[in-house]
């Protein structure tokens, strides 16, 4: 393999080659996946000078360490953590110079649940359906990194990064996530209705790239019996047979046959993917725009 | 037909019948190639279709309130031809299920010629439908957990091949060589809404 390559020194407990995901296939039974943060892999793109579409790294919670083969630059956003070069303290969302063979270490998440490693040049595993992305619904993409895996590194794009540090939403303290109701709030009773925007319930640690598992009241059944399966969408909000909702994140399935009680707004997904279990939740129901 | 909207920019549009819903599938797909509908999933089920990404939900839903279900389509193009061995190790049970013979069930089962309704649970798992009514039958008691890549399987109203193993809790009444799911191929996917499937029996059936 070429010298732009990465080494995987510790993969940490889940880290994932994400891009923007492939969506346009979910007819076929293809989950969109993607980086659960858009937003933030985005701006550690830019600030590599890589375009929106490279491929980085997605940790969860536990960071991981990778060694370059070539000198690159890289910046890691997203969940604030420690990020060491050889052991020296370098910058969080800011680029940085990392040498040949020197060991870049993405510490533990401090508050949220994701950091994004941007390297300059792009993280070029080969493409399934136009994405890098590794989806753990359906095993498309790249399996989760592992100690020891080789990953393939672009050519730098040559786009001068704009920015030297921007600021960064921090992880949410309590998540508050603005829904439109439906399309199957009539499968609920009024009371159940109320209760979804009147409760606070807590992010499940049972949560993952599929979707933020809740705790909380359960909501009950207008309508006992079976949904034909229907599509859903990103952000749907599904309520299975023990009544707590999961709101849908990337790697969700393309149809199912629990009732969807409302649907997040897609701005406000970001924030429910750096929100850590335990994490008070407010569903609010807003108008359609 | 009524139309759900679903968030700020989908709409899930529910008719009454899977027949209605592979009509509806295939119009909206015409619409698209023709250019007088912007999306960016189409995203048939069982009674619905979910239109993702539309820049203007809310007069499409009231353009379709007042619609009519357009006639089914001119029948696809040559249907797909799936070699199927009927050695499942529920073929008995779904036998007693029909009143019938194992072999009988191959037969029915062979002789009867499928479409794809819709996709889901796996990449290129196709919910194919041909069997009458009184074919129906329960998913078993308890799923198993690892079904085969290439089972044929049945549940409910649906024929699924499975394109990978995984668990499942359909009837296996059959296997295949045929691969369904292949990402380098192009289309990756052997079965998409719409495609007309026939099995045809090879090996000890």
């Amino acid at each position: 393999m070429s010298d732009r390559a990465l080494s995987v020194v510790h993969a940490g407990a889940l880290t994932t080659v994400q891009d923007l995901g492939r969506p346009g296939h979910a007819h076929l039974g293809v989950p969109r996946s993607g980086a659960l943060d858009g937003p933030a892999a985005r701006l550690v793109n830019r600030l590599v000078g890589n375009a929106p579409e490279a491929a980085v790294l997605e940790t969860t919670l536990s960071g991981c360490a990778v060694r370059p083969r070539s000198t690159v630059t890289v910046a890691v956003g997203g969940a604030p953590c420690h990020v060491t070069v050889d052991g020296r303290p370098v910058a969080w969302g800011a680029p940085v110079r990392v040498p040949a063979g020197a060991l870049l270490e993405v510490g533990r998440a401090m508050s949220g649940v994701r950091s994004y490693v941007a390297v300059s040049g792009g993280i070029t595993v080969e493409p399934v359906l136009g994405s890098r992305s590794t989806d753990l619904l359906s095993g498309l993409g790249p399996p989760p990194l592992t100690d020891g895996a080789v990953l393939p590194l672009g050519r730098p794009a040559g786009l001068h990064a704009r920015v030297d540090v921007a600021p960064q939403p921090a992880p949410p303290a309590e998540l508050v996530l603005r829904v439109t109701l439906g399309p199957r709030d009539d499968w609920f009773t009024p009371e159940a209705v109320r209760a979804f925007t009147a409760h606070v319930f807590s992010v499940s640690p049972a949560s993952n790239r599929i979707g933020l598992r809740t705790e909380g009241p359960a909501l009950e059944r207008a309508l006992t019996g079976e949904l034909p399966s229907e599509g859903v969408v990103l952000g749907a909000v599904q309520v299975p047979p023990d009544g707590r909702p999961v709101v849908f994140l990337a790697d969700h399935p393309t149809t199912g046959g629990y009732p969807v009680i409302a649907v997040v707004r897609a701005a406000d997904l970001p924030a429910a993917a750096q929100a850590v279990p335990g994490t008070p939740v407010r569903f609010v129901a807003v108008r359609r725009r | 037909m009524r139309a759900l909207p679903v968030g700020d920019d989908a709409l899930l549009v529910e008719v009454s019948s899977g027949e209605e819903a592979q009509a509806l599938h295939a119009e909206f797909l015409q619409r698209r190639t023709e250019g007088s509908l912007s999306v960016r999933e189409i995203v048939p089920a069982a009674r619905t279709v979910l239109l993702d990404g539309l820049a203007d939900p809310a007069r499409l839903a009231s353009e379709l309130t007042t619609a009519e279900v357009p006639p089914a389509p001119p029948r696809a193009r040559e249907a797909v031809e799936v070699p199927v061995r009927y050695d499942g190790p529920d073929l008995a049970e779904v036998a007693a299920h029909w009143g019938v013979t194992p072999h009988e069930v191959a037969r029915i089962h062979a002789g009867t010629e499928f479409s794809v309704a819709f996709c889901g649970f796996a990449p290129g798992f196709g919910y194919l439908t041909g069997l009458p009514p009184r074919y129906d039958v329960p998913r078993r008691a308890t799923p198993r957990t690892a079904v085969p890549a290439g089972a044929v399987a049945l549940a409910g109203p649906y024929t699924g091949v499975y394109p990978r193993s995984s668990p499942g809790g359909w009837q296996l009444i059959g296997t295949t060589d045929t691969v369904l799911w292949d990402h380098t191929r192009v289309p990756a996917a052997l079965l998409s809404p719409g495609t007309r499937v026939r099995f045809v029996p090879v090996g000890n059936a």
